[in-house]
């Protein structure tokens, strides 16, 4: 019983960070590389908080609120240059993450946080917390989705000329997806830390970025359903084979590739193309 | 151009030039659109008009000049703010969303007021007043029938309507098209001219660059003539076009030549 409770509270943790990276690659269609930064910011904010006696649900907030101004920092830096700027910076925020980390003596430095305390909710307890904020997550996703920003967002992911031509102001609107993104990121982050009470600054490095990219492309760019399987699924396959532990990088590299190559929507659009071969034009669900 | 023109025009272009690296793109263009009128900006390719169109959207930024609507200067305004002070565009190259249907697009236009900020409109679910707008904009053109349909399966007079009806959906106090009537056939392009002069006289100030001289003879009712970035004509139709400088610019050959003709 024990293995399944941590199995799906490092499921539900995934599935919170592999939605956050959504919103901002799948929804408004800005590609990050460096992701995990975010999560470890938010990670640390929470070990560092609890270390100093703060309560679970306390460092929560801040740990958000820490990983999206980070991320409005780094927005504001990239987005307002050229698209294309944001994947570079992005790359380069994540090894400085890692670089700036590593050297920090108050932050554990190569050694990392350790003994972090514990949330005091017990196993079960703090699963079901990550399991309703995982729900709460993809509810927000699904309701941002029907709103107007889902709809700009949208359209600056198709076509960013246009949307301007239309009055909307694009960076704006990229960096609020990059707000929610990045503090949900740091949300993941909070429980990361909790779930494992030890953290490194390697947890957070340029791999796991690239490992929650291929999580939202395999699941479907943009699709809420798809991302939140492909997520759980994928974070428990190291788990489920030892093997690819050691392979990790190989295995989400080769996916993301043989994802872009055959499918580039991911299993939501081959999902849509077995059941509704008529309606393959039509748009994400 | 004295301070007293300036003030009655919707838009004035004043001594407008573009530079790129050595290229002079535009030189010292000074026109206005009046409120009201529906304005034909003409020329031979390379003229410089999609150029002096992309200085009255901002995607090009005057090397000297100043644009202005209703006398205020537009030079530091991204597009995005020009459209909301009372432009709209519609693109040479359709670009419909084509991920949505024909009603969603215009109606992601007609939610402007909506989607002004972020977080207002991630506060907003409703689309049936925008919905509802789109409608009257898509009948406006003339393709309400099509309105649930998908862009992708569209010919291109339709997306042309569509790319209209979009620009509509701002409510602008200037239109600006950009080639609107390129790639139709004859009929189709006849019967779009139409409706654009239609538009024209609900009330809604239009700028026309097009091609197609003989639409843009029977519906503008005043002219620019840009060449190699310069303006060689301006005025009431008929006559501009019996200018020898004007047709020597179309004809391609010299001014003598054309007085021949």
């Amino acid at each position: 019983m024990n293995y399944e409770i941590t199995l799906l509270t490092t499921m539900a943790i995934s599935v919170i960070f592999a939605l956050s990276l959504n919103l901002i690659t799948g929804f408004c269609g800005q590609i990050s590389l460096g992701h995990a930064a975010f999560q470890g910011v938010g990670a640390y904010a929470a070990a560092m908080l609890a270390k100093a006696g703060w309560p679970f649900f306390a460092t929560l907030p801040v740990a958000m609120l820490l990983a999206g101004a980070l991320g409005v920092v780094v927005g504001m830096a990239s987005l307002r240059v050229r698209e294309d700027f944001l994947a570079i910076t992005t790359m380069g925020v994540v090894f400085l993450f890692v670089g700036v980390v590593r050297q920090q003596d108050w932050l554990g430095g190569e050694l990392g946080l350790s003994a972090i305390p514990d949330h005091g909710l017990g196993k079960t307890g703090f699963m079901g917390v990550t399991l309703l904020a995982c729900v709460a997550v993809a509810l927000l996703s699904i309701h941002i989705r029907r709103t107007w920003m889902g709809r700009v967002f949208n359209g600056i992911a198709e076509d960013e000329d246009t949307m301007r031509v239309l009055g909307i102001d694009v960076p704006r609107y990229k960096l609020a997806a990059f707000a929610i993104g990045t503090a949900l990121a740091g949300l993941s982050g909070a429980f990361y830390a909790y779930h494992l009470q030890f953290i490194g600054a390697e947890n957070f490095g340029f791999i796991e970025s690239i490992t929650v990219l291929s999580m939202v492309v395999f699941g479907g760019i943009g699709s809420v359903a798809w991302v939140l399987i492909a997520a759980a699924l994928l974070s428990a396959l190291p788990a489920w084979f030892q093997v690819i532990g050691d392979y990790k990088l190989l295995v989400y590299g080769g996916l993301l590739f043989v994802m872009m190559r055959f499918s580039p929507g991911g299993m939501a659009a081959l999902a849509r193309r077995l059941f509704n071969p008529m309606a393959t034009r039509e748009g994400k669900s | 151009m004295t301070p007293a023109d300036t003030k009655q025009a919707l838009l004035a272009i004043d001594a407008v030039t573009v530079r790129f690296g050595g290229l002079l793109a535009i030189d010292n263009v000074s026109f206005e659109v009046r409120e009201g009128e529906l304005l034909g900006l003409i020329g031979p390719n390379g003229a410089g008009k999609t150029t002096m169109l992309r200085t009255i959207t901002g995607v090009v930024r005057p090397t000297q000049g100043q644009v202005r609507l209703d006398d205020k200067p537009l030079n530091a305004l991204p597009t995005h703010q020009r459209i909301r002070l009372g432009l709209a565009l519609s693109q040479q190259l359709v670009r419909p969303l084509r991920g949505i249907t024909l009603e969603d697009n215009v109606a992601l236009a007609a939610a402007k007021a909506k989607t002004v900020r972020p977080l207002r409109a991630l506060l907003h679910t409703s689309s049936q007043e925008e919905l509802g707008l789109a409608r009257r904009e898509l009948a406006r053109v003339g393709i309400e029938s099509l309105a649930t349909q998908s862009p992708a399966t569209q010919p291109l007079g339709v997306l042309k309507r569509l790319e209209l009806a979009r620009a509509l959906a701002l409510g602008p106090r200037l239109l600006l098209l950009d080639e609107p009537l390129a790639g139709l056939n004859s009929k189709e392009a006849h019967a779009l001219a139409e409706t654009i002069a239609d538009i024209n006289r609900q009330g809604v100030t239009v700028v026309l660059i097009e091609h197609n001289l003989g639409e843009v003879l029977r519906i503008c009712q005043r002219l620019v003539v840009l060449d190699n970035g310069r303006k060689i004509g301006e005025g009431e139709p008929r006559a501009v076009m019996a200018d020898p400088v004007v047709r020597a610019a179309y004809l391609g050959s010299d001014e003598q030549e054309a007085r021949h003709a």
